[in-house]
């Protein structure tokens, strides 16, 4: 009895801490709100009564210092301000790592709070408020012992639940880095520990249409014995939507039946049950939905803190809080939202005096913003900051050796910006404990992306930059496109969806060429690998022809076409778990239920594609400059490799999306321009480079030339090659050792050493 | 005395046992939904009332041939830690109670793929009862699954 009284203290008060930390910092702002006050003493004093029940003796007395200053404040006899708001908020902490303590050993811990309560103590009276700032800043993070982590959420491990599984539907490859939960927390505990004496200007400021709504809750929390709302159990809701889920199978079914009867009471009995069903499914969903705020509630006492060790002023903005997201998909956000904010207020915004001197006012506006759009939440953190410099961007990327010094000329403004989310990028000058740790906006990314969302980014040069997140509303239930391909039935999540393309019989001998056994498709020029569905899963080996539904997917930055024998329809599906004998099999996100009751696999697209072995396009690009490949090995990570030989003996290697296409000409229909060689190939002039000269062997003397074209350009130009021998997958570390001009230099595929042609240099060698 | 409850049933020409607290339930034979590139132990997908259960052959798993076409397996439902799994076999005897001093460990002489399935044999009059542990054919499931997950990868 004790225990579940104790438990609901715990949770009643966590919830309380987290409301405080916000109603502080907007009482900060406004410090005359007696409404806020009232309702902050309140609090306070609940915890203190309480905890004074349970005879916890270090969480009663640091509560009674903070009550003491609260009921002076509200008193009128002191005002509140920076110090004090700080010290306040330094007991928030204290008070929430004296719960952590109860509920993990339902004790209190060793923790001394004594410096505390002088502190609280002294800021009681103005003549000895400077000395209570003295000690504040004295107090240096250690002080706050242990550190207090805000917004930790309790460490539970259930077993994968059907969201977990939902997530996994749109999750990519199992190679991710980690989300820096523990990390950004230290960072923010640290934040939260080291006060800066001057008052923060930082405001939470809604528009004012909101302001109501704030009003509102403020009156219901007080009138807390008439709440409308419970507490329930996610557990029981996540069976009741299972529940609901059976319910609308077997309406079905008996609609099916119905539908063929005669008997009109039991038709319009059907009808009836059919429209309850809705309605019951609606609702259910709708239990799981709550307001964005809840996420955002963290990010006043956040934004604070982060400003205040910065140095910079940050008033921050939120609006469209009551925007409703599924409760799974709210509590995955958190964390990249956590970091978007820090971000802005770390990289965004400047310090005061940069932003004077761009006639801009001192105090920085960080601004959230939510609403619905198309059936999906829209999210958006802007800031007045001085936006993305576009130049110092591509600098770091080709010292990261992200891209190479050609493609960073080519660059499109959102390309630049994309750059931003490729792993290993980091702009910021100084490593802070905020951000750029390196670990960073590539794990946001890849977060949003995991829940099926995307991310992308707007900046204006000195005007500022806005990063707008799009997520689905839940994850529970998702649109997917459900296939059949040799007899078996599978759903693929819309979203990674991109274009669907039927193939007949006839276009099917034309369109789809082979490189060495690999299919491909040219769509709209870009050579598209190709994989069978049915074959990556084993389920036929045969190869004939026949109609074909290709299906383009976008999986991470990979784009592949899949090939199907029927699609039937897309269709709104319930993502189930699978049991943890099939985890291993990452073709799979879940399983589903079908209209007919059978079951569904729900193909993980990232997973298939791995397992066919496609690759990835932009972790290609990993090709450094000429000046950093003479310092150090070239780690060239290619996805795939058509290897051939040059002349009789030299075995060499391009990456296959270099190859616009491989043809076969016969000697005879070479001619000659000048010391050129050239063939009329689709209209055009063809120059062809024999790479065996090129590399010193004799040129082949075989009556049909092996051609790779390589398009950069408007200029295509054929290689000549000896023999086209394989296309492989492999990631390479190639050595710049006996590298030589027109490679890139050496590697060892297949047990053989094989040089990676350089094709741009070879170009470049001939002044093509 | 203390005696243990015991669902039976058999596989090819044996009499199995699980005790009844594991058993979520009997059902007869149930459509599947087959799963490519799944281990050859695993069948299939069941749907129990909405919940989706992998079911497990244990006729495989015991290294028995596979049930001719006409044969239709009958499920027994396992409670699993955090999902149902169904083991697949012949047909499903009587629950029957034991005492418990009629356990015996399996004799080592058992080929190792039966007996590291199996955690106790016990002697029943005219007849032997061999008592499965559950969890042993989950673990050594999942080991398939990925030594084969593995297979594929490189």
């Amino acid at each position: 009895m004790i225990d579940e009284i104790l438990q609901e203290f715990l949770m009643e008060s966590r919830e309380s801490l987290d409301q405080l930390d916000r109603e502080l910092v907007a009482l900060e702002e406004d410090p005359r709100n007696n409404a806020r006050l009232a309702s902050i003493f309140r609090t306070v004093h609940t915890i203190k009564g309480t905890s004074g029940f349970f005879q916890f003796a270090k969480l009663e007395s640091v509560a009674h210092v903070g009550e003491n200053l609260l009921s002076r404040l509200r008193d009128g006899v002191i005002l509140l301000e920076g110090t004090r708001t700080t010290a306040l908020l330094a007991m928030v902490d204290a008070i929430r790592v004296l719960l952590s303590q109860i509920e993990a050993s339902e004790a209190e811990g060793e923790g001394e709070y004594g410096s505390l309560i002088e502190i609280l103590s002294l800021t009681l009276e103005d003549e000895t408020l400077a000395q209570a700032s003295a000690l504040l800043s004295g107090r240096g993070a250690a002080a706050v012992t242990p550190l207090p982590l805000p917004f930790v959420k309790l460490p539970s491990d259930p077993p994968e639940t059907v969201v977990e599984a939902a997530a996994r539907v749109t999750a990519a490859s199992a190679a991710r880095a980690e989300q820096p939960t523990a990390s950004t927390q230290a960072a923010a505990a640290k934040a939260a520990a080291v006060p800066a004496p001057p008052p923060a200007q930082v405001a939470e400021r809604r528009p004012a249409a909101a302001e109501p709504a704030l009003e509102h809750e403020a009156a219901s929390a007080e009138r807390s014995n008439v709440d409308p709302r419970i507490r329930v159990d996610v557990r029981l809701l996540d069976r009741l939507m299972n529940l609901v889920g059976e319910l609308v199978l077997a309406r079905n079914q008996l609609l099916q039946h119905a539908s063929g009867s005669v008997d009109n009471a039991l038709v319009s009995t059907c009808q009836g049950l059919n429209l309850i069903t809705t309605e019951l499914q609606e609702g259910v969903m709708k239990t799981r939905m709550q307001p964005i705020e809840n996420v955002w509630n963290r990010f006043p006492r956040v934004v604070r803190d982060l400003a205040q060790l910065c140095g910079k002023q940050v008033r921050l903005e939120m609006e469209g809080g009551t925007t409703e997201l599924d409760k799974t998909i709210i509590e995955a956000i958190g964390d990249p939202l956590t970091h978007l904010v820090r971000n802005s207020i770390d990289h965004g915004i400047e310090l005061p005096h940069k932003r004077a001197e761009a006639g801009k006012p001192a105090l920085g506006t960080l601004r959230l913003r939510a609403f619905h759009e198309g059936g999906r939440v829209n999210i958006e953190i802007s800031d007045d900051g001085h936006g993305i410099d576009a130049e110092r961007v591509k600098a770091r990327a080709l010292e990261r050796g992200l891209i190479t010094a050609e493609r960073a000329r080519a660059l499109s403004q959102s390309e630049v910006h994309g750059l931003l989310f490729l792993a290993g990028f980091s702009t910021a000058e100084k490593v802070s404990n905020i951000s750029g740790r390196g670990v960073g906006l590539d794990v946001v990314k890849s977060n949003i992306e995991r829940l099926g969302g995307s991310v992308d980014i707007d900046s204006v040069p000195e005007r500022g930059t806005t990063f707008r997140i799009r997520i689905p509303l839940t994850l529970a239930i998702i649109p997917a496109l459900v296939i059949g391909a040799a007899g078996e039935r599978f759903a693929i999540p819309q979203v990674n969806l991109v274009e669907l393309v039927r193939i007949d019989i006839e276009q099917a001998r034309t369109l789809i060429e082979r490189i060495h056994g690999v299919p491909v498709y040219r769509l709209r020029g870009n050579l598209l690998a190709l994989v069978e569905l049915g074959h990556v899963l084993e389920l036929r080996q045969d190869d004939q022809p026949r109609d074909l539904n290709m299906i383009v997917l976008q999986a991470d930055d990979r784009q592949f076409g899949l090939l199907v024998d029927e699609i039937f329809d897309t269709e709104e599906i319930v993502v189930k778990p699978l049991g943890r004998e099939l985890k291993s099999l990452q073709t799979y996100a879940g399983a589903t239920i079908m209209g007919d009751g059978r079951v569904a696999l729900i193909l993980d697209v990232a997973g298939l594609a791995e397992r066919a072995g496609v690759g990835n396009a932009e972790r290609r690009i990993a090709i450094e400059s000429a000046a950093q490949r003479e310092r150090r090995d070239v780690r060239v990570s290619v996805e795939q490799l058509l290897l051939f030989r040059s002349g009789r003996s030299v075995r060499m290697a391009i990456p296959l999306s270099e190859v616009a296409r491989l043809e076969e000409f016969s000697r005879s229909r070479v001619e000659r321009v000048g010391a050129e060689e050239v063939v009329q190939y689709r209209g055009e002039i063809l120059p062809l480079v024999h790479l065996s000269e090129l590399f010193g062997e004799p040129r082949g003397d075989n009556d049909m030339l092996q051609v790779l074209v390589h398009a950069s350009g408007q200029r295509s130009v054929g290689f000549v090659v000896e023999a086209i021998e394989d296309v492989i997958q492999q990631e390479i570390v190639s050595s710049r050792r006996g590298g030589r001009p027109g490679t890139l230099g050496s590697a060892v595929i297949q047990g053989k050493v094989t040089e990676i042609l350089d094709a741009a240099a070879v170009r470049g060698l001939l002044g093509g | 005395m203390v005696s243990t409850q015991l669902c039976t049933f058999s596989v090819d020409d044996l009499l199995f046992g699980v005790e009844v607290t594991q058993v979520q339930e009997v059902l007869r034979y149930q459509p599947m939904t087959r799963i490519p590139l799944a281990p050859d132990r695993i069948r299939g997908l069941i749907n129990l009332r909405g919940q989706i259960v992998t079911a497990i052959d244990l006729r495989s798993c015991l290294g028995f041939a596979p049930r001719s076409d006409g044969e239709l397996a009958m499920n027994v439902v396992i409670r699993g830690v955090d999902s149902s799994v169904s083991l697949l076999v012949d047909s499903i005897g009587d629950v029957i109670e034991v005492p418990e001093d009629a356990f015996e460990l399996p004799p080592s002489t058992m080929k190792p793929a039966q007996r590291n399935l199996i955690q106790g044999i016990c002697k029943l009059p005219g007849r032997l009862l061999l008592v499965l542990a559950p969890e042993r054919v989950l673990s050594s499931t999942q080991a398939d699954a990925r030594s084969r997950a593995g297979a594929l990868v490189s």
